[in-house]
């Protein structure tokens, strides 16, 4: 098995576990019964661990998000679906590999799922651009919606990209373009849509198909107006800041929730959702299935002004306490 | 070069130079064109909508300026022009956001970045936004959004044409996701504009970057730009350093855009309120004394 990849802040585990290692090797050549030893350095490693990841930084939460094993798009699907079919191309010129999408069977319903698709590694990532979506991506995630919407199977979105892809090639064909439209047309689909931010969600290429009903978030996962290197770099004139920057703006779960921009927070195992990828599955699947029970109860109509309503409470402004000025006149 | 045109130039640079230290005494009489350095008299560069009559270059103007340009007198009623930001995030970078919101609102006497309301344009009724630069960079939190969201409900629900009038870096990062999502907002009241068969057309100015880029400004049924704005998703610097070559020197302008497809039509300032007049008329608009009876 490959070795587990650690962060920084994980280095502390590292002695642990090394220990334990040692001690199940030794337990295998001998007759030595090792299991109390083991058991009591396991409860230790694992508290340690739930320590850490109970009082992880915004700038170390963005590294569990960017865990190169973190379980990505595909591999959800692989764990929700038994019946899969990938579906390529934006109808125009391109088929972008790093926001994928096909048609797959979730319980006993079949639904549309979409998502960014980064690499495990670095050739993959190539291929995958990084989970940078071009505009092609955007528009072959719309071109699936149309069809879903055309079929009535329901949409499942997953998050996961640090932006939308910034090139020569990408304002040629309309970045800004593409991620517009997405995002007015989604507000026009009859089918339910529920994203879920599993990994980074980075702005403008997150929302370009995170136009939902609901929007789940899991308790590492990240949401961004702006990379916190980017933001760090024009605010503070220093990339150096961008741990400051990733507290100053807001980006976990929990502040987005109280935000109101999040509808759920999806617990993690301590270690985060690459230690445990299967409970990781099954948390999104459960969460998954019951907003779709919910949100197939409503009628297309009130589907889509829940939908409208949900987006026109966001923002906060302060309403003048004198006489408005007439605006519903 | 002959010794006459020396004799021309020196004495042009000359004059130029004198000019400009005089401008800055005589608060603002004179001003100098930031493109081809012509030397203009203020007045005559606000009888021209502020566009160098030497080089045709297009000097920023404020919200005010826009509008005087666009409406009949006296015809644009504002909305909400006292909805405020609030400082959702205590957000503090070098300097705290609230000290930033404050200096903006005192140098622009705005609440913030955008103006919106109703007016005519040659009798004809319009919904208008004006994007104003000088508030931070003309970019979008809560209040922007907010009051381009209600602009367009209620032109939606009064069967209104609508213009918004770009200029903006983007999402304001100081409101976090907040911001983020008004680009969400305003294109879902957008969509609701549109099912209603109603005619939206956003003018895009220098610059229009970012975040309204990925949203509004991009949603018209047709597009306007002004000569050489900068229009672009994402920003130049970042662009040249994932790719490590030089871009072309057009790109990102209004005329780059054009040639991509994305923009309709490039519309000199000085033309923009006949132009827009003709669009009106041509999608069904009345003037509205004939209409209304």
């Amino acid at each position: 098995m490959a070795r587990r990849y650690l962060l920084e802040f994980e280095k502390p585990l590292v002695e642990l576990e090394q220990q334990i290692e040692q001690i199940r090797e030794l337990a295998r050549d001998s007759e030595v019964d090792v299991s109390q030893q083991l058991l009591q350095l396991e409860t230790l490693a694992t508290r340690r661990r739930e320590e850490i990841f109970q009082a992880l930084t915004p700038a170390q939460k963005i590294q569990v998000a960017r865990h190169p094993q973190r379980p990505s798009t595909l591999d959800y699907i692989q764990m929700f679906c038994d019946e899969w079919v990938e579906l390529h191309g934006d109808r125009c010129s391109s088929d972008d590999q790093a926001l994928v999408g096909g048609i797959g069977r979730i319980g006993d319903r079949a639904v549309l799922l979409i998502g960014h698709q980064k690499g495990r590694d670095t050739k993959e990532n190539v291929a995958r651009n990084f989970g940078m979506a071009t505009p092609g991506g955007y528009r072959k995630a719309m071109r699936l919606m149309d069809h879903a919407d055309r079929f009535k199977l329901p949409i499942l979105s997953f998050i996961d990209t640090p932006g939308a892809y910034a090139g020569l090639l990408a304002e040629e064909q309309g970045q800004g373009e593409a991620i517009a439209v997405n995002l007015r047309e989604m507000f026009r689909l009859r089918v339910p849509v529920i994203a879920t931010v599993i990994g980074e969600g980075g702005s403008g290429g997150a929302l370009g198909i995170g136009v939902a009903d609901r929007l789940l978030m899991f308790e590492h996962s990240v949401y961004t107006v702006a990379s916190p290197e980017a933001c760090a770099s024009i605010l503070w004139r220093d990339a150096a800041k961008a741990p400051e920057a990733a507290a100053a703006l807001k980006i976990t779960g929990p502040d987005l929730l109280s935000l109101g921009v999040v509808d759920e927070v999806l617990p993690e195992p301590a270690g985060g959702n690459n230690w445990a990828p299967l409970q990781a599955g099954d948390v999104l699947k459960e969460a998954i299935e019951r907003h779709l029970d919910e949100l197939l109860s409503l009628s297309t109509e009130q589907l889509r002004e829940a939908r409208y309503r949900k987006f026109r409470a966001m923002g906060r402004v302060l309403e003048p306490s004198t006489s408005e000025s007439g605006l519903t006149a | 070069m002959s010794l006459f045109d020396w004799f021309a130039d020196r004495r042009k640079g000359q004059f130029v130079g004198k000019v400009s230290q005089e401008s800055d005494e005589s608060d603002g009489l004179w001003g100098k064109c930031p493109e081809c350095s012509q030397v203009v008299y203020r007045k005559d560069l606000l009888a021209n909508a502020s566009v160098c009559s030497n080089c045709g270059h297009h000097q920023r103007i404020d919200s005010k300026e826009r509008i005087d340009l666009i409406v009949d007198p006296g015809s644009f009623k504002s909305f909400d022009r006292d909805l405020s930001p609030t400082d959702p995030l205590g957000f503090k970078d070098r300097r705290a956001y609230a000290d930033r919101l404050r200096e903006s609102q005192a140098s622009t006497g705005l609440k913030d970045g955008v103006v919106t309301g109703t007016c005519c344009v040659e009798e004809m009724p319009l919904a208008l936004a004006v994007m104003d630069f000088r508030f931070m960079g003309g970019s979008m939190g809560s209040v922007v959004g907010e009051k381009i969201t209600r602009l367009v409900e209620h032109a939606t629900t009064n069967q209104l044409p609508l213009l918004i009038v770009c200029a903006s870096g983007g999402a304001r990062m100081q409101e976090g996701m907040l911001s983020l999502m008004q680009m969400a907002k305003i294109s879902g009241a957008l969509e609701r504009h549109r099912e209603a068969e109603l005619l939206y057309i956003p003018l895009l100015t220098h610059p229009t970057t970012g975040g309204v880029t990925a949203s509004f400004a991009m949603l018209g049924d047709l597009i306007l730009a002004e000569p050489k704005a900068l229009i672009g998703f994402a920003g130049r610097r970042v662009i040249e350093q994932t790719l490590r070559e030089k871009l072309p020197d057009n790109f990102q302008t209004a005329e780059y855009l054009q040639d991509h497809g994305f923009v309709d039509k490039i519309v000199p300032r000085t033309q923009l309120r006949s132009t827009l007049a003709s669009l009106l008329r041509l999608h069904g608009s009345q003037p509205i004394k004939a209409a209304g009876g």
